[in-house]
């Protein structure tokens, strides 16, 4: 938090050096002393695992950028030439590639627990706004890292998706043409998406930066949603409370990760990828990875090009003013019976419509897609605005040190 | 802040053997990391040794074969060039090194075409020695690729090679 | 507004019962439009490729080498006349984790083969016998011209075929799937492709001249003549030689040439499981260790 720093430097070089330089101070403020609720639960570690999974994305994309080649003849022989050339290179790409993956599970449980507990309310909009701007960056550079195999669906999935922004009025196909550097997805392409891919991750990282800063102004939300009250009563020292139970958290997500990365590394991946891009013939069922599936499926609801893609992007916009469509002045789920149900409509609504992104565009799935994509509008834009002024929430516990005793009381 | 919790002894087994195991898979998750730096299979294939048609050099004359991504000097050296190597006393050399341990048929002289000094190309049937003159630094080397004069510290290096017949010479 | 209130809080009252509805909710809104699909999705159904058991499935799987290298012999005798295999070197028949013929064998193997090489000093390009180093040669110069002498139907590479070629499982199996590790989907429909030709097709279905009707090709209909029959490959080791036992073969070894490193992943797997097992139990033992402190001195 703000203030004066605890850390007191030991020696007469530390003392030296944090005169100048107060980075020592700094890390121990941030990661050491820094209170933490003693309520939070374990759907509050996965903060930590997505730092974890974007180093592990950000080192294995450095090391295999050494062996890829960014070229439409090229590209496809040099992914296989890491996989079966390099030391260790199936190991490097199939982490990088169910990295992806990994990132966006994460990513979901930890704007899923940020909408339950209403992490996203007074004094935290601004946290839950940039967020939102790294799940945008996020999504970029999966998009983008997903056309350098050079396979079928990277050359499909890259023409359908900057295809979107020929939608756009008048400008649109200038637009599109821009993006590509040429009439369709080629060569100029294939180097930019590169260039950027490797741009993009520093970027979160940098925004990341700032959500970790915003975070620690305002503090830790918890499962109580009630603010700090007293720091010795309410609160424990980061170090070595949470970093332990976040230790612990990533080890079993790697878990997790490693049986993907060993055992199943392309249930997550298309067969069709495996097949050398190919502009004259287009796959009989193009789908995107399946972390973008929702949005997918909420595209094609729109029976226009147009709308379907202010549709999909308003539905990652609406995101962002989420801290004023949600009136309620109870922030978790908890104490909220109404919003709960709500919440578990919603999540799974989600993954109906990442269901549906999945399934062909026609009939039924269309209908469908279109009674869900209604649902989660509605959902943002009705739903949460009123439902703080009908519900009546349950009392909330008078302070942290409360809620833990209420659970915990046993002992 | 929660200071009045009991700090966890150092000591403590857990911590320590949690630390230690925690680092031991740190330490193994790095060599990946680091190897995949290491040449790869296709590059160490590609440095299988190669053959070389020796019939059309004729006498003073220098071939160029690429091996490893290095340039390897096929001398078939005149018996002049094969006298001046052997007349040298050896404490006049900064590398002392017969001809004889140079060429293993003294008339195929057979060196790495890379300056002991900073790796650049030698030109070949040049030098104040007639050997071999980098143009980067000026080192001299001799018909036995001996180094003679300038900064290079050792003589030109010999790749592995044997003779497979009285015309064919595999290098590598 | 206290009405509506009090019937929403006894309405949500308790969570069973809320999750309960919110699931009700979900199914309601997506059963009945899907009900309507479920016979759109009949009329393209394929049957589904039978399940094989291969040595390389499953946490341990590794490559059966007698299997390997009779699919090999069944590639280079059969397959190989119309598909490439680019990807692939003389070398990796002799990598550990593959058929493992001898470094001998592969040598001799290559030097079977005329590589394409050059320019060489006049500026002529040149052919040469292979060497380990070198990869399959293609049998077409280039797609055009495999395309003009095959009908117009491209054979496609068999470097990463194997992973190239999926069939769906369907809900709920696609889930089940990654947790079983069925991961042979690509194999399964290569065997069940070789032996899925029918002389007669089905009435109404037009089979043009130079092309067969095979169940298990999506759309029935396929460019590629019943490649293999009875006898056609001499296996020395005994195995029968027939379609089945071919098929089977040459799809393991399409397999291995697909995915040659999945041996090294699963034995490394099952390292990094194990020992992330057990660094996980010891988190825990100190996270717990450091919170029950917490929790009783609040």
């Amino acid at each position: 938090m703000s203030g004066h720093s605890t850390y007191v430097p030991k020696s007469a070089l530390a003392r030296w050096f944090e005169s100048r330089l107060p980075l020592v101070g700094f890390m121990y403020d941030s990661f050491v002393a820094y209170p933490t609720p003693r309520n939070l639960n374990y759907w509050w570690t996965f903060g930590a695992i997505l730092s974890l999974m974007l180093v592990v994305q950000l080192i294995t994309g450095i090391v295999l950028a050494m062996h890829y080649t960014p070229h439409v003849d090229l590209a496809f022989n040099s992914v296989e030439h890491i996989m079966r050339d390099v030391n260790w290179g199936w190991l490097l790409r199939y982490m990088h590639a169910n990295g992806a993956s990994m990132f966006f599970v994460a990513v979901y449980i930890h704007m899923l627990r940020g909408l339950y507990y209403g992490s996203y309310k007074a004094p935290r909009e601004i946290l839950w706004i940039l967020g939102v701007v790294i799940f945008l960056l996020m999504m970029a550079t999966a998009f983008m890292g997903y056309v350098l195999p050079w396979g079928q669906m990277s050359f499909w999935g890259a023409t359908v998706i900057t295809n979107l922004f020929s939608a756009i009025p008048y400008v649109g196909d200038a637009i599109t043409t821009w993006l590509w550097g040429g009439y369709s997805v080629d060569n100029p392409t294939l180097n930019r998406f590169f260039s950027l891919h490797y741009l993009l991750p520093f970027m979160i990282a940098a925004v990341v930066v700032l959500h970790v800063w915003a975070l620690h102004v305002v503090g830790q939300n918890n499962p109580a949603g009630v603010e700090v009250k007293n720091l010795a009563r309410d609160t424990v020292a980061f170090t070595p409370y949470a970093t332990m139970k976040d230790a612990f958290a990533m080890s079993a997500f790697l878990l997790f990760f490693c049986w993907f990365i060993f055992y199943v590394p392309n249930y997550l991946g298309h067969a069709d990828n495996y097949i050398l891009a190919n502009p004259s013939t287009t796959p009989a069922h193009i789908v995107p990875e399946w972390y973008f599936l929702p949005f997918y499926a909420i595209l094609r609801a729109i029976p226009s090009k147009l709308g379907g893609v202010i549709a999909m992007f308003g539905s990652i916009a609406v995101l962002a003013f989420l801290p004023w469509l949600d009136t309620s002045r109870v922030r978790s789920a908890t104490y909220r019976p109404v919003f709960k149900v709500f919440f578990w409509a919603f999540t799974l609504c989600c993954v109906g419509l990442g269901y549906l992104g999945a399934m062909p565009a026609e009939g039924g799935y269309i209908t469908a897609a279109q009674i869900l994509t209604a649902f989660y509008f509605v959902f943002f834009l009705v739903i949460l605005p009123l439902l703080g002024l009908f519900e009546t929430p349950r009392p909330l516990p008078a302070s942290i040190a409360d809620d833990v005793l209420a659970k915990h009381g046993a002992h | 802040m929660a200071t009045e919790l009991v700090e966890p002894s150092r000591r403590d087994f857990l911590f320590i053997a949690t630390g230690a195991v925690a680092a031991v898979g740190a330490a193994s998750a790095v060599w990946p990391f680091v190897s995949q730096m290491n040449p790869d299979a296709a590059t160490i294939a590609a440095g299988a040794p190669v053959e070389l048609d020796l019939g059309a050099i004729a006498a003073g004359q220098s071939v160029k074969v690429k091996w490893r991504g290095k340039i390897i000097f096929v001398n078939h050296r005149t018996p002049k060039e094969i006298e001046e190597a052997r007349a040298v006393p050896l404490n006049q050399l900064p590398d002392p090194a017969t001809d004889e341990s140079r060429a293993k048929k003294p008339e195929w002289l057979v060196v790495i075409g890379v300056c002991t000094h900073l790796g650049c190309i030698p030109l070949d049937h040049q030098g104040d020695y007639g050997g071999w003159f980098c143009p980067c630094h000026g080192s001299h080397y001799d018909t036995a690729g001996r180094i003679r004069k300038g900064p290079a510290p050792r003589n030109l290096d010999l790749p592995p090679y044997s003779f497979v017949s009285d015309t064919r010479l595999l290098i590598g | 507004m206290n009405s509506i209130r009090q019937g929403l809080n006894h309405m949500f009252g308790r969570t069973a019962k809320s999750v309960g509805f919110a699931a009700l909710l979900a199914a309601g809104l997506l059963a009945a439009p899907m009900a309507s699909t479920a016979d759109a999705a009949d009329a393209h159904a394929m049957p589904q490729p039978p399940r094989q058991s291969w040595s390389f499935g499953g946490p341990f799987g590794t490559y059966d080498r007698a299997q390997l290298q009779r699919g090999f012999k069944v590639y280079r005798n059969v397959c190989a006349a119309c598909h490439s295999m680019k990807l692939v070197a003389f070398r990796n028949l002799s990598d550990p984790g593959g058929p493992e013929f001898s470094e001998a064998q592969v040598k001799a193997l290559a030097a079977e083969y005329q590589i394409k090489d050059g320019p060489n000093d006049a500026g002529d390009m040149f052919e040469r016998p292979g060497r380990p180093a070198d990869r399959f040669p293609a049998p077409f110069a280039n797609d055009n011209e495999a395309r003009s002498a095959n009908n117009g139907a491209l054979p496609p590479d068999f470097s990463v075929l194997a992973k190239a070629r999926t069939y769906s499982r369907g809900f709920p199996w696609f889930l089940i799937d990654a947790a079983i590790q069925y991961q042979e989907h690509g194999v399964d429909y290569i065997v069940a492709l070789l032996n899925g030709y029918k002389d007669e097709a089905p009435h109404g279905v037009t089979v043009l001249p130079g092309q067969y009707y095979n169940e298990y090709m999506p759309g029935h209909i396929i460019s590629m003549a019943p490649p293999l029959s009875a006898d056609v490959v001499e296996y020395e080791d005994g195995a029968p030689q027939t379609v089945e036992q071919y098929s089977k073969d040459v799809a393991a070894f399409m397999m291995w040439a697909a995915e040659p490193k999945l041996e090294d992943r699963k034995r490394t797997g099952a390292k990094v499981m194990l020992f992330l097992l057990v660094l996980t139990f010891l988190l825990y033992l100190t996270k717990r260790h450091l919170w029950d402190r917490v929790y009783r001195e609040v």
